[in-house]
């Protein structure tokens, strides 16, 4: 019965785990681009769910667009002031641009919001569900269900919308794209937008059951990274599955090996990845 | 390089403990040293090859690490374990750079952030060496060997001739054979293979050079300050990298790398 619930627990934290990597996986797969700030977006996010609800009140549906929307701005930021302009230029530059994006998004947030770990208020949500012996608490149902209604939200948008369309064709063939009348810088500034905007979401849907630091982003990051790495590289279905399944190992490796285990073998296992399969499950090599 | 300039930089650096004495501008001068050390170190790899590593800090770890774990062990003066630490380093850069360097583009950064990751979480929970409290070293020196000074000077030369043997190996490098088929990956690597480069075993020369000074680096740090923890490696490398962004956002050359270690 135990292990049932760490089960459900791993996947419904695996779901969260897969809406902010299929943003990830967006950028990856677009523009062949890597975002180490990734992790810092869905921290932002939550600290936007938690000044929502301090200043403003509402409930989940409120902060969790609020941060949808925040994100999304600031996505389109960062790609008009920042990725355009490295975006052609050499690896060492994309990769140190959005790492030192990380370092001043994190040290900002430790600045203006201090080291200490903080939780939402008493949120709208509580209360446990209790489904044929398993508890299962409203936030993180919710939240989970959320998630992977949000992920395949996103697949949707791009697989069966003209949007989604004009987004695949620049990630294809950017002067063919161009040629079509469709704008390239708009396309990835909008992708830029949905990616952040799935980070942050993801960090006001994970605020409702954790309390959380600044420092929580690099471990989001990393975690993004291996989620991206074992669906393969721009696959949103294949970061759904990812997701789901490092939640579980999590849950599961904490649960029989020990806590201080889950982030060790989810490591050793994005380690292993690279090294037999790097172009993951659903991924083209 | 104009020559007349980097006589005036050593010159520069061979006299500051005189110019700008007291020991807190021999603190400056030291830290200075030191990321100038770990900034031409990573520079063989991620400038010279373009391989980025955004993990060098386990270098910097073990260097730092295997030191104080001897004396802790067995008492042994901590210099003695620099040299394990420079084997260990370079098992682990060969176990890192022999998977990954099959494959182009991202797959070597984030394989070397994982690893640090996993490295440093793993010795956060390891009580050999000290899990999250990490290890010290001798309080005083028992003897000369120890390496334990009260005064930054002897630190000060130490790491200056440290930097003068990894800028050396590094002028060398450029010079040489090696230096040109790194710079040949670098361009494009594609091109580079065609014409006959041994890109896999280049690129894993070239990450085992630097993960060996960047292990000294380590060994360096701990044995002044004679402790270490798994946060303090960790960030020590971490501040090196904005100084590292901005040497290399012109040419890569080895004055560069030193300038932008005073950042």
């Amino acid at each position: 019965m135990l292990l049932l619930q760490v089960i459900v627990g791993g996947l419904l934290l695996g779901a969260i785990y897969a809406l902010f990597s299929s943003g990830l996986t967006l950028i990856w797969g677009m523009m062949n681009f890597i975002n180490f700030a990734h992790g810092e977006f869905v921290m932002l996010g939550m600290y936007v769910a938690l000044l929502v609800v301090i200043w403003l009140g509402g409930g989940p549906a409120a902060f969790g667009f609020a941060a949808a929307f925040a994100l999304f701005m600031l996505g389109i930021a960062v790609y008009l002031s920042l990725i355009r302009h490295v975006m052609r230029g050499p690896m060492l530059a994309q990769i140190l641009s959005t790492f030192g994006l990380a370092l001043l998004l994190r040290y900002t947030a430790f600045w203006i919001f201090s080291a200490n770990f903080v939780s939402l208020p008493q949120s709208a949500l509580s209360g446990t569900l209790n489904v044929a012996g398993i508890l299962m608490p409203v936030p993180q149902l919710v939240a989970g269900l959320a998630a992977i209604v949000l992920t395949i939200a996103l697949h949707l948008l791009l697989t069966c919308t003209t949007v989604g369309s004009q987004l695949l064709a620049v990630a294809e063939d950017r002067s063919a794209a161009m040629l079509m009348g469709i704008r390239p810088d708009r396309m990835q500034a909008l992708a830029w937008g949905l990616a952040a905007a799935s980070a942050g979401i993801a960090g006001a849907l994970m605020a409702m059951s954790y309390p959380w630091s600044p420092s929580v982003g690099e471990t989001f990051g990393l975690t993004a990274f291996v989620v991206v790495t074992l669906g393969g590289f721009g696959s949103v279905p294949g970061a759904l599955y990812a997701g789901l399944i490092i939640g579980l190992i999590q849950a599961l490796s904490a649960y029989l090996l020990g806590p201080i285990y889950k982030d060790i073998v989810v490591y050793a296992l994005f380690a292993a990845l690279l090294w037999l399969r790097p172009q993951g499950l659903m991924g083209k090599a | 390089m104009k020559w007349g300039v980097l006589v005036g930089l050593a010159l520069a650096l061979l006299f500051y403990p005189f110019i700008f004495t007291g020991p807190f501008y021999w603190d400056i001068g030291v830290t200075f040293l030191l990321a100038a050390i770990s900034a031409s170190a990573w520079n063989i790899v991620g400038g010279y090859a373009g391989q980025v590593s955004v993990g060098h800090s386990m270098f910097f770890g073990i260097g730092a690490y295997v030191p104080l774990l001897f004396y802790q062990l067995w008492r042994l003066p901590p210099v003695l374990g620099a040299p394990a630490a420079i084997a260990v380093a370079l098992l682990l850069a060969a176990a890192i750079g022999m998977p990954t360097f099959r494959l182009r583009g991202h797959y070597f950064s984030m394989a070397t952030i994982a690893i640090a990751e996993l490295i440093r979480i793993f010795v956060g929970t390891w009580d050999l060496v000290g899990a999250a409290i990490g290890l010290q070293g001798p309080a005083v020196g028992r003897a000369w060997w120890d390496l334990t000074f009260r005064s930054e000077l002897p630190y000060y030369y130490i790491f200056l001739g440290v930097l003068v043997v990894v800028l050396g190996t590094t002028f060398a490098v450029t010079r040489s054979r090696f230096g040109f088929y790194l710079r040949a990956i670098k361009a494009d690597e594609r091109a580079a293979r065609s014409l006959g480069v041994p890109v896999r075993a280049m690129k894993l020369k070239a990450l085992m050079l630097s993960g060996f000074f960047t292990s000294i680096a380590g060994s360096l740090y701990s044995i002044k300050t004679g402790f270490i923890d798994p946060e303090s490696g960790n960030i020590k490398t971490l501040k090196v990298y904005p100084a590292i962004a901005a040497s290399n956002a012109s040419e890569t050359n080895v004055a560069l790398a030193q300038g932008g270690g005073l950042a």
